[in-house]
């Protein structure tokens, strides 16, 4: 924090009164593949080409305007420019408060676009090959291109409305992608489980954005002073206080982070991450290992002045500790389960898990430089172990068990130096990249004044990864075939993505080494010089660092390096722990128990509920209905025997009357004759009764 | 006793033997004649009170009396088109059997 500002000292601000053209075709970026999805949504199942086509055409289109505006950026950053564009407008208006959307150019949102449609557009062109024999091809283009877009939404995003919405599709398209084969009641499982669980990090997201809104008025991050993230805005939230001793910066920080443990898997809701693997490689690739599950990570950077607000100098702040605490324990927690898996993409996934724990804490306990730098090899180098894993499962036959496979070094050569490479990096071997990326988060962590054991963490960790990488080679690579079936190596279109991604894997470190820290002065708009008094600071720990993988590769060697045990055999560590295999097996039982408590409870919860319904609450209904009916019954009675009764009364006297007069009616003339008479006679008596008086 | 009561007392008999006839017969030709009876005793009462009356050289009742003739043969010729009609239907002349006119 010191640092950053010193460097807005020696910096101008970029003018924001001129938005260079860059800025303002940044909103084309995450548009252009949106509007591919929407597209090849239209598009039949047969027309494949031009759906793969429009997809891939889309996101490179998008690469070349991200390049644009990531030079536009460098070159400001050349010129001691720190460059910081925003576009913005209002969405609506109500009443005094408006709502505004906008996306912002800056270092951080120009190095994450180029990555996320670099490595997109590498698994798009993967996934060519990968998805040729799927009946949906069309259907997982039209999917893949969506969460490009949202992906991109999610990195531009001025607006933290904005970057909830983008986040909130980004969970929609990891769903669909999980559940693609949906036909699997596993895959169609994991993906209700993915959109559950993340969703209840995104509760509390959107409580932080509702809170942030109400606390500074605004949803913009950055509009020339009057952003959420800017001084004075933070200024009143450090001012104002909350609940258990907490700022309301600090709570509206610790809200958000609760939507990026969600999704970056960080524990206690990692558990969605491993069962998302029964999406296809390729998602799993971009979605879960390279780009969505760091949109977590990358809101945490994104927001890191509200969780940095009110630092002091060798100190932190509750909401960085918290980040700090869950990212060390999530990487040491994920590592320990993925010693035990077998299913080599699980493997893989623990693997994320553990390393998106990395970044986290590397953001936590160094900043936002520190956590990104991981961000961006981890991309590379995982997005590759997942193709090569892919390869490697397309290769033998749609084998996951890597206690079946075995030997596949010399059946797959592009594959296997290519997954070397991202093994290689992932356990943080020098020089690959994830060497220089892990040893700054260590090295972070060395320096943090408020505890030491994040770091004693993470430097368990890195022993862990180096472990349990080592066993999945062994087993894969090394060895001999232990399956029937004939392997054989990937066609070119996935395998020269692996070469590409194999190449970033080993050398995109140096962009960011102790001795030229190019990409930290970049984040942090400062000017990057070469220091080799650094390597004299840092290369204790680079020796001790690389000491600590070659001991997890030594003992993963030692345990599984060229035995090549049968399938049914015990694992080497379940012979000499078997306890603690067992605990590891099943994934330290976290499904179990929140089987056990969470969905207990809610299963327990929706029988009450189901009791309220058909008992109480169906009671009243029926009650009310029942008196209506008795009401009814009683308006019945009375008209039946009231109304209907006197009507029918007055009928039968007019009937009786009429039968009675017409008795009269004989018939019979001589009848009417003798009344004529009678009449006549009593006519005359009248007539002489009258005429007398 | 003058002669005009003695015509009168003899029309009134007249008159009630036609009456009961109507009345009491069960053939309709028997009840026509009956009617017949009951017209001509009114005939006479106006000859008898035309001749007896103040002006007997003005033939105004014998008129009179002559027209109610014609009307009575008239009227017995329609009678007793009426009673062929209800025989030729009925198969009867009984009155007592006639009596599907009824309301």
């Amino acid at each position: 924090m010191l640092m950053q500002e010193e460097v807005a000292a020696a910096f101008h601000p970029g003018n924001a009164c001129i938005v260079s053209f860059a800025a303002r075709v940044l909103w084309l970026i995450p548009a252009l593949p949106m509007m591919a999805a929407g597209v090849i949504a239209l598009l039949k199942q047969p027309q494949r080409r031009l759906s793969a086509g429009l997809a891939i055409g889309s996101l490179s289109i998008s690469l070349v305007l991200a390049v644009m505006a990531f030079a536009h950026v460098v070159a400001g950053w050349a010129n001691h420019v720190a460059v910081r564009e925003t576009v913005d407008f209002t969405w609506m208006q109500v009443g005094a408060a408006h709502v505004d959307l906008g996306w912002v150019l800056d270092p951080l949102s120009a190095i994450m676009m180029v990555m996320v449609c670099f490595v997109g557009l590498l698994i798009f062109i993967y996934s060519v090959g990968y998805m040729a024999h799927d009946e949906n091809f069309t259907r997982f283009f039209c999917f893949l291109a969506l969460f490009a877009g949202a992906m991109l939404g999610v990195v531009i995003s001025n607006s933290i409305l904005l970057l909830f919405m983008n986040w909130e599709i980004v969970g929609l398209t990891s769903y669909l992608l999980i559940g693609f084969w949906y036909h699997k009641p596993s895959a169609a499982a994991a993906a209700k489980k993915a959109f559950l669980t993340t969703r209840i990090g995104d509760v509390f997201f959107l409580l932080g954005v509702v809170w942030l809104f109400a606390q500074t008025g605004t949803l913009l991050f950055y509009n020339g002073g009057g952003g959420s993230m800017e001084p004075l805005a933070l200024g009143g939230m450090l001012a104002t206080h909350s609940a258990l001793g907490l700022t309301a910066a600090g709570a509206i920080a610790l809200l958000i982070f609760a939507g990026a443990v969600g999704k970056s898997g960080q524990l206690p809701l990692h558990v969605w991450l491993p069962d998302a693997m029964e999406g296809p490689t390729p998602v799993s690739a971009l979605i879960h290992a390279a780009t969505m599950v760091a949109a977590g990570v990358y809101l945490v950077a994104r927001v890191y002045p509200l969780m940095a607000a009110g630092i002091q100098p060798g100190g932190s702040t509750t909401a960085l500790m918290v980040v700090t605490w869950v990212g060390a324990l999530t990487a040491v927690f994920a590592a320990l389960i993925a010693i035990a898996q077998d299913d080599i993409k699980r493997i893989l996934a623990y693997s994320t898990v553990s390393q998106l724990g990395y970044m986290m804490a590397g953001l936590g306990l160094g900043g936002v430089a520190v956590g990104m730098f991981h961000l961006i090899t981890h991309a590379f180098f995982k997005a590759l172990l997942f193709m090569g894993a892919g390869s490697v499962i397309h290769g033998s036959h749609d084998e996951q068990d890597v206690r079946k496979m075995g030997g596949l070094k010399d059946k797959m050569p592009w594959t296997f130096y290519t997954y070397m490479a991202g093994m290689l990096a992932l356990c943080g071997f020098i020089p690959f990249a994830g060497f220089w990326s892990k040893d700054g988060i260590l090295d972070a962590g060395k320096g943090w004044e408020v505890s030491r054991w994040p770091f004693y963490l993470l430097v368990f960790g890195a022993l862990l990864t180096a472990f349990y990488m080592t066993r999945q080679i062994s087993y894969v690579f090394f060895g001999h075939t232990r399956s029937e079936k004939h392997a054989h190596e990937s066609p070119a279109v996935m395998t020269v993505p692996l070469a590409i991604l194999g190449f970033f894997a080993t050398v995109l470190g140096l962009i960011g080494t102790p001795v030229w820290p190019w990409f930290q002065s970049f984040l942090g708009s400062s000017p990057a010089h070469f220091e080799f008094s650094a390597l004299g600071e840092s290369g204790m720990l680079m020796v001790s660092s690389t000491l600590v993988v070659l001991v997890g590769l030594g003992l993963g060697w030692w345990f599984y390096g060229n035995k090549s045990p049968k399938a049914e055999e015990p694992d080497a560590l379940e012979r000499v722990m078997p306890p603690v295999w067992v605990v590891l097996r099943n994934k330290m039982y976290v499904d179990e128990l929140y089987g056990v408590t969470v969905i207990a409870f809610y299963w327990w919860w929706a029988q009450v509920a189901d009791w309220l319904d058909r008992r109480v609450w169906g009671g009243a209904v029926a009650g009310v209905a029942w008196a209506f009916r008795g009401m009814a019954q009683l308006n019945r009675l009375f008209d039946v025997h009231w109304v209907d009764g006197g009507f029918d009364k007055g009928c039968e006297e007019l009937a009786g009357g009429g039968g009675l007069l017409a008795r009269v009616q004989s018939g019979r003339v001589q009848t009417y004759l003798r009344l004529l008479a009678l009449a006549v006679v009593v006519l005359a008596a009248i007539l002489i009764w009258s005429s007398r008086g | 006793m003058s002669p005009l009561a003695g015509y009168l007392l003899v029309a009134a008999l007249l008159f009630a033997i036609g009456l009961a006839g109507a009345l009491t017969r069960r053939n309709a030709i028997l009840v026509l004649i009956g009617i017949e009876l009951m017209l001509n005793a009114a005939n006479l009462n106006l000859i008898a009170f035309w001749r007896y009356g103040p002006h007997p050289e003005a033939l105004t009742g014998m008129m009179f009396a002559i027209f109610s003739i014609a009307v009575a043969a008239a009227e017995a010729a329609v009678g007793l088109g009426l009673v062929i009609q209800v025989h030729r239907h009925a198969k009867t002349t009984d009155l007592d059997q006639m009596n599907r006119m009824k309301g």
